[in-house]
C-alpha cells in the first residue's frame, strides 16, 4: 500500500475489523467490511455506519463571510438562518462545477462547509484566494472525524430525535458531544456526526454497539447512485454545468455568483446535453467512461443491490435525455440496451 | 461466501483458473482466490456454446458490483455448455466456486496442454506469494 496515503483517525478499527482497504483520493479508506450487497442491504432496511473523515472541513468566518459565500457559491447563502445546511455548488468562470459541498450555517459571520476528499486542496485555495477583507478560511479538516449514520433504523439506535432534513445541531451520541447534522448522501434518514479528530474511534465503536453495520466506500457508491446524487469527478466537474448536470435547483440565478451568466446563458438556450439516470434492459453493468450511442457518454454505472439490475448515470444529447428513451451502451464491444428513467432511480415504493 | 480451499483433484492456472479434466473433457472454473479478490458477483459473460476457448487467453467475464475482470482459459477447446445456474445467480460462483459455481465445459483440443497446469500444492504456493 502506498506510503503517502492518509489515513482516518478510524484507521485502526476498520484494520482491526478486516476491512478491504483501497486508495481513494489519496486516502487508504475501506471499500468493504462482510461485501458491498449486505452493506447496502443494511443501509437500506436497518442502519449503516461510515467513515467519511477523509472529506474535508473548512471554517470560514468574519462579518463579510455571508457575502463571500454568496459571491462563490451557486445556492443562496442568505436563505439559510443558524443551524441550518444547504447542497451548494463552487463555480468557475464557465459555470463549471469546482467542488459540490454542503454548506452549514453555524451563525451569523460562521459557515463550516464539508467538501470532497479530493477536492478538500484545491477548493481550500479557491476560497482563500478569494478571501476579502472581514474573511478568514481555515481549513480545519484534520480536526475532525465525521461518521455517517444512514438508514430508517439509524436515529433510533442512536437515541436521536427526527429533525428536518439539512438542518444541524449540537448533540451527544453515548456521551460524545458531535456536530448532529441532518445529511447524507444514502437516499435514507441518518445523521452526519462530525467530532473532534480524537474522539472519533470512541464515537464510531459506541455506534456500531448500538447493532449499525460498518459500511465501507463500495456501499456508499451504489447507495448513492441508485437515488442519482452525483459524484464529482464522475458525474459533475469543472468541464460540466450546474445545468446540463440537473442541478440547476442549487442555482439562484436571481443571485451574483461566479459563472452565473454562462448558467444564466445555459439555462435560456437550454443544454445540449443532459445527465440522464438509465437502467440497463440486458444483463450487463455500465461503468464510467463507456460510450452510448448518438454521442453519449457513461459517468457513473454498477449493479444496483436494492433493484438487481445495472444502473448509470451519463450525459447525452438532450434529444436523448427523455424517461423511456432507449440507449445503447457499448459494453466492452457489444452493443447492450438500457432505458433512460425519471432520477431518482431507486425510490422506496419500489418493488 | 465459501471458505478458502483449492481442492487436490483440481490443476490450475496462475490467473486464478481451475480445471476439472475428466479424458478429454474439462470444466473450468475460477478459484476461491479469484472470486474472493473480485467480491460479491453480480454478471458473469459467458462465451457461446460452440466457441473456441485458447489457454492462457480470456473466455469469459466475471463482474463484481466494483469490477469487471477477465477470465482466463487455462485449457484450449469448445464449448459444450455454460452453466445456466452461474448466469442466473452470478453469487453461486463465490458461494460454491469448485462446485455448483463452474463456468464451463469444453472439450479439449490438446489433452497435452494439462501438463503445464500447476499441481494443488504449487497453486497454493502462488496464492501464498500474492
Amino acid at each position: 500500500m502506498n506510503a503517502t496515503l492518509r489515513r482516518t483517525p478510524l484507521f485502526d478499527r476498520h484494520v482491526a475489523a478486516g476491512a478491504r482497504l483501497v486508495p481513494f483520493a489519496g486516502w487508504e479508506m475501506p471499500v468493504q467490511y462482510e461485501g458491498v450487497i449486505p452493506e447496502h442491504v443494511a443501509v437500506r432496511t436497518g442502519a449503516g455506519a461510515f467513515d467519511v473523515s477523509h472529506m474535508g472541513q473548512l471554517h470560514v468566518e468574519g462579518p463579510a463571510t455571508g457575502e463571500l459565500l454568496q459571491s462563490l457559491l451557486s445556492n443562496d447563502v442568505e436563505r439559510l438562518s443558524d443551524g441550518e445546511a444547504q447542497y451548494t455548488l463552487l463555480t468557475n468562470e464557465r459555470g463549471g462545477i469546482v467542488d459540490d459541498l454542503i454548506l452549514y450555517r453555524v451563525s451569523h459571520g460562521h459557515y463550516l462547509l464539508v467538501v470532497n476528499a479530493g477536492n478538500r486542496e484545491h477548493a481550500y485555495a479557491w476560497l482563500k484566494d478569494r478571501e476579502a477583507r472581514g474573511t478568514e478560511v481555515r481549513d480545519a479538516s484534520d480536526d475532525y472525524a465525521l461518521v455517517a449514520v444512514q438508514g430508517p433504523e439509524a436515529l433510533e439506535r442512536l437515541g436521536l430525535s427526527d429533525a428536518p432534513a439539512f438542518t444541524h445541531a449540537m448533540g451527544e451520541v453515548a456521551g460524545i458531544e458531535a456536530m448532529v447534522c441532518r445529511t447524507g448522501y444514502t437516499g435514507e434518514a441518518g445523521v452526519e456526526l462530525l467530532c473532534p479528530a480524537e474522539d472519533g474511534a470512541e464515537l464510531w465503536d459506541a455506534v456500531l454497539e448500538r447493532g449499525v453495520t460498518p459500511c465501507g466506500l463500495g456501499a456508499r457508491d451504489t447507495l448513492r447512485l441508485e437515488v442519482c446524487y452525483p459524484l464529482h469527478g464522475n458525474d459533475i466537474s469543472p468541464a460540466t454545468d450546474a445545468i446540463s448536470a440537473g442541478l440547476g435547483w442549487t442555482c439562484a440565478l436571481e443571485t451574483d455568483f461566479t459563472g452565473v451568466e454562462a448558467l444564466r446563458r445555459v439555462k435560456e438556450a437550454g443544454p445540449e446535453r443532459k445527465l440522464v439516470a438509465f437502467v440497463m434492459e440486458e444483463k450487463a453493468v455500465p461503468r464510467q467512461a463507456m460510450t452510448i450511442e448518438g454521442g453519449g457518454e457513461v459517468t457513473s454505472g454498477t449493479h444496483s443491490p436494492s433493484l438487481d439490475v445495472g444502473i448509470g448515470m451519463g450525459y447525452v444529447p438532450s434529444a436523448q435525455a427523455s424517461p423511456e428513451t432507449e440507449l445503447v451502451l457499448d459494453v466492452r464491444g457489444k452493443q447492450r440496451k438500457a432505458r433512460v428513467v425519471k432520477k431518482p432511480i431507486y425510490r422506496k415504493e419500489s418493488p | 461466501m465459501a471458505t478458502e480451499s483449492y481442492p487436490d483433484d483440481l490443476r490450475y492456472h496462475p490467473e486464478h483458473d481451475w480445471a476439472r479434466v475428466d479424458g478429454g473433457e474439462a470444466v473450468l472454473g475460477i478459484t476461491w482466490y479469484a472470486q474472493d479478490a473480485l467480491g460479491e458477483l453480480v454478471h458473469y459473460e459467458a462465451p457461446e456454446v460452440g466457441a473456441h476457448v485458447t489457454k492462457d487467453q480470456p473466455y469469459a467475464e466475471v463482474e463484481s458490483v466494483k469490477a469487471v475482470s477477465d477470465v482466463i482459459a487455462p485449457l484450449s477447446g469448445d464449448v459444450l455448455e455454460v452453466n445456466e445456474k452461474a448466469l442466473d445467480e452470478p453469487e453461486t460462483i463465490n458461494g460454491d466456486p469448485y462446485g455448483e459455481g463452474w463456468l464451463v465445459r469444453i472439450k479439449l483440443s490438446d489433452v497435452g496442454e494439462v501438463e503445464a497446469l500447476l499441481d494443488p500444492e504449487a497453486y497454493r504456493a502462488h496464492v501464498a506469494e500474492q
